[in-house]
């Protein structure tokens, strides 16, 4: 699409009103919506959680994620190259031995996987991977 | 109910008291996305499993949610702590409302 002064007007106006509406930044991703959503805003730190991915998958239908957060209470999966951010939450209960756990996801395309830990204190810690898709897993 | 559900369960047989033990699931479900279509164009409705749990004698270990970027056969891997002989019970459930369960003992000495 050509982008004339007059589209970009009424595109700026309509995001304006949606963005006055919803009371959300306009432009971020769904991935950060929907992480902003589980933790309210707050700061995230860093290192306390580990993601391992491999960093080229060949079949996107299946590719081998594993998570381990000491100290987390639970721990929240997102693809953001995926049609819907969310993979899986991880809850740990009482007789959980470790913090972590392993599992296998579907892939649309290249793309970051990112772990959020929600920790005992209440705190947010995240890992991102990034992930080489060579075929993709939606069956599109 | 989806046809040819059928969990599969490694649980180590015994295990002394408080150690840890690792656990793997996997359950045979096509985990239908609901972004697939058939041949004529038409949306594949999204069936899946939605929620996993384990408990050890009614004492939760890990309580997963599942979304349909889950892989088919949806499998886990994770660790728990056997403080005294029993059971593990494991639960699926999925999206028609129908549940899996499979029961696996452990021998804690």
């Amino acid at each position: 699409m050509e982008l004339t002064r007059r589209k970009i007007l009424a595109i700026g106006t309509g995001t304006f009103a949606f963005a006055g509406v919803m009371g959300l930044p306009a432009f971020a991703s769904l991935t950060d919506d929907a992480i902003a959503e589980m933790t309210g805003g707050a700061e995230m730190g860093e290192g306390a959680i580990t993601l391992t991915a491999p960093e080229i998958a060949e079949n996107g239908n299946t590719v081998p994620i594993s998570v381990d957060a000491p100290g987390a209470v639970a721990i929240t999966l997102f693809a953001d190259g995926n049609p819907v951010p969310a993979v899986a939450t991880f809850k740990f209960g009482p007789l959980s031995a470790s913090r972590s756990a392993s599992t296998r996801i579907r892939l649309a395309k290249t793309q970051n996987v990112v772990a959020v830990a929600q920790m005992e204190d209440g705190s947010f810690q995240h890992a991102s991977a990034n992930v080489k898709v060579t075929i993709g897993g939606c069956g599109g | 109910m989806a046809s040819g559900v059928k969990p599969r369960v490694k649980v180590p047989k015994k295990a002394s008291a408080g150690e840890t033990i690792t656990i793997k699931t996997l359950i045979s479900h096509k985990m239908e996305s609901g972004q697939r279509k058939d041949d004529d164009g038409n949306v594949i409705p999204r069936s899946i499993i939605n929620r996993f749990t384990a408990d050890f004698n009614g004492q939760n270990v890990i309580d997963v949610t599942l979304e349909p970027a889950i892989s088919t056969n949806p499998y886990f891997q994770f660790e728990a702590v056997v403080p005294e002989s029993g059971e593990f019970k494991f639960t699926w459930y999925d999206d028609d409302g129908s549940t899996y369960e499979e029961v696996k003992k452990i021998a804690v000495s």
